[in-house]
């Protein structure tokens, strides 16, 4: 059964209704909470155990000892000295990432946190290496 | 009249992913047609090889962006069944449930994508509008809204909680409402019907006999759907009809589409309520088998067939992806065959290409200018000879 102008109504109605876009980026574009975007570091909670590195699909993370390493605390007379905890940084390519966020899934210290930020491109391919201390 | 053949792609406005047909005409009629495939080949098999299960279900969800839910569930319960895991049930609802938004999603995004074919740019528009409802929901429940990465071996990612699900339900009304008005516009819009009936026809025989599957299968009055004949997940607790459509023509196409989307938010709701309380996911060990499965799911395109072989390691053997598309391109053919010039882009349009899931490795000589396929022996053979000029000897293996 053909009627013509079947989308008539529906354009005119449109005309009187809300934007469906918004006009990024002069407007903030808003993501979901649990939205996957670069990956941050906390390097006080790793212990390199680097599960996030054989996990990773894209080999997108190295974990490496730090340079500077905390010294040890001061030890008691007589007590057994502990050694300090080791300190390691990440190196993390984004330009690799692709944000499956299997290392912070992965990681049994939760010292990788999926962010909300997303606006990463860049034009230099250098600066989306970062080296996370 | 004279014969001529034009090329159509790989680079041609109509289509989305490079592909090309070779298209004989007489006049503005089409009287012969080849699907040419190998533009877009990837390897992904061979690179799935190399990287473990886990980091494969990150491989194979890139095999299609559309249907990267598919990929993954169908490779995933080919590794699940050689691990002998037991996946909880509340992790196959959460699959089942991604996997209808996805469907939802893809339908209307074809509606969309036909709207534009037939110069019918309105329908594009909107259609593309409303599924940024369900876009959302996925983003939502996964984090993302193409690559979802809901899945992991043994259960699922996330968890939906109480108030997802009545966003879900509230998005799922306002969709229905919205199909409700695609399927009156699409069964009485004469722009709709003019482009639509009676073009790229595929008889019910012709169907069975090429092996079509998916909305192109059923809008030739074929009853097949993996959901189904061989229900997974949870389909076999769900209440559904399945679609079917007797005009044999992208018209039949466009309503067993529409009337899909109408039984998926009819499985959304149903799963949401039935979501039973218990873990999402269980440990799986990283190392799998020996042993080989395969596993058979529905996506919006159709059948999607994966094949995984696992040796003891934590790497597969061999992962063989058969996407739907493949299983359609021998219909295509017959559907071009006596239509005219101007309906090439809607036909295809019609079976919801997805070419570079699909592509397969071509070998073009240069010198001779011919394409040659190989079989399992010449591979071995160049293999060999490639290896040999790098001064590596595998003839003994
Ligand atoms: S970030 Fe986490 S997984 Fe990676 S090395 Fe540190 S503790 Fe281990
Ligand atoms: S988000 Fe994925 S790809 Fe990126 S570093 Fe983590 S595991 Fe690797």
């Amino acid at each position: 059964m053909k009627k013509p102008a079947r989308a008539l109504g529906e354009v005119l109605s449109n005309l009187f209704k809300e934007k469906a876009t918004c006009n990024y980026p002069f407007e903030k574009a808003v993501v979901d909470a649990r939205f996957r975007g670069r990956i941050a570091f906390e390097s006080d909670k790793c212990i390199g155990c680097k599960m996030c590195v054989r996990a990773c699909p894209a080999k997108a993370i190295e974990i490496i000892l730090s340079a500077e390493q905390p010294a040890a605390a001061p030890v008691a007379e007589g007590a057994v000295p502990v050694p300090a905890k080791k300190k390691f940084d990440c190196i993390m390519s984004l330009d690799r990432c692709i944000y499956c966020a299997q290392c912070v899934d992965i990681c049994p210290k939760k010292a990788l946190i999926s962010t909300q930020d997303f606006e990463l491109a860049h034009t230099d391919r250098r600066t989306l290496i970062l080296h996370y201390k | 009249m004279s014969k001529m053949t034009i090329p159509l792609g790989p680079q041609h406005p109509a289509l989305k992913e490079p592909v090309n047909f070779t298209l004989v005409l007489e006049g503005e009629q089409i009287t012969g047609s080849t699907v040419n495939l190998g533009y877009n080949h990837r390897g992904v098999e061979k690179a799935a090889e190399s990287r473990t299960f886990l980091q494969d279900i990150y491989l194979i969800e890139r095999v299609c962006g559309i249907c990267s839910h598919s990929h993954t569930t169908c490779y995933i319960t080919c590794v699940e069944e050689l691990a002998k895991a037991l996946v909880p049930e509340r992790a196959l609802a959460i699959r089942t449930l991604v996997a209808e938004l996805e469907r939802v999603h893809s339908h209307l995004l074809w509606l969309g994508i036909a709207g534009y074919e037939m110069g019918f740019e309105t329908l594009f528009m909107y259609s593309w509008r409303d599924r940024e409802q369900v876009l959302d929901c996925l983003e939502m429940v996964s984090g993302n809204r193409v690559h979802y990465g809901i899945n992991t071996i043994g259960g699922v990612r996330r968890d939906i909680t109480a108030e997802q699900k009545k966003i879900i339900l509230s998005k799922i009304s306002y969709l229905e409402e919205r199909t409700k008005y695609y399927v009156k516009l699409g069964t009485e819009e004469p722009t709709v019907l003019a482009r639509t009936q009676k073009v790229g026809m595929l008889p019910h025989d012709v169907a069975l006999e090429r092996g079509a599957v998916g909305p192109t299968a059923r809008a030739s009055a074929v009853k097949r759907d993996v959901r189904k004949d061989e229900p997974y997940l949870i389909y076999d607790k769900l209440d559904f009809n399945l679609i079917t459509h007797d005009t044999n023509d992208v018209f039949g196409r466009l309503v067993v589409r529409v009337l899909e989307l109408v039984e998926s938010y009819k499985i959304i709701r149903q799963v949401l309520n039935y979501l039973p309380e218990g873990p999402i996911a269980v440990k799986v060990p990283a190392k799998i088998g020996p042993g080989e499965a395969v596993s058979r799911y529905e996506a919006p395109r159709g059948e999607d067939f994966h094949y995984v072989k696992a040796n003891g390691t934590d790497k597969p053997e061999r992962v063989k992806v058969r996407a739907p598309t493949m299983a359609n391109y021998p219909s295509v053919s017959y559907m071009l065959d006596g239509g005219y010039l101007a309906d090439v882009p809607m036909v295809i349009a019609a079976i919801d290409p997805c070419m570079s899931c699909t592509d397969r490795a071509m070998v073009y000589d240069n010198k001779a200018g011919k394409v040659q396929i190989y079989g399992w022996d010449d591979l071995r053979k160049y293999g060999i000879e490639h290896y040999k000029k790098r001064g590596i000897d595998f003839s003994k293996m």
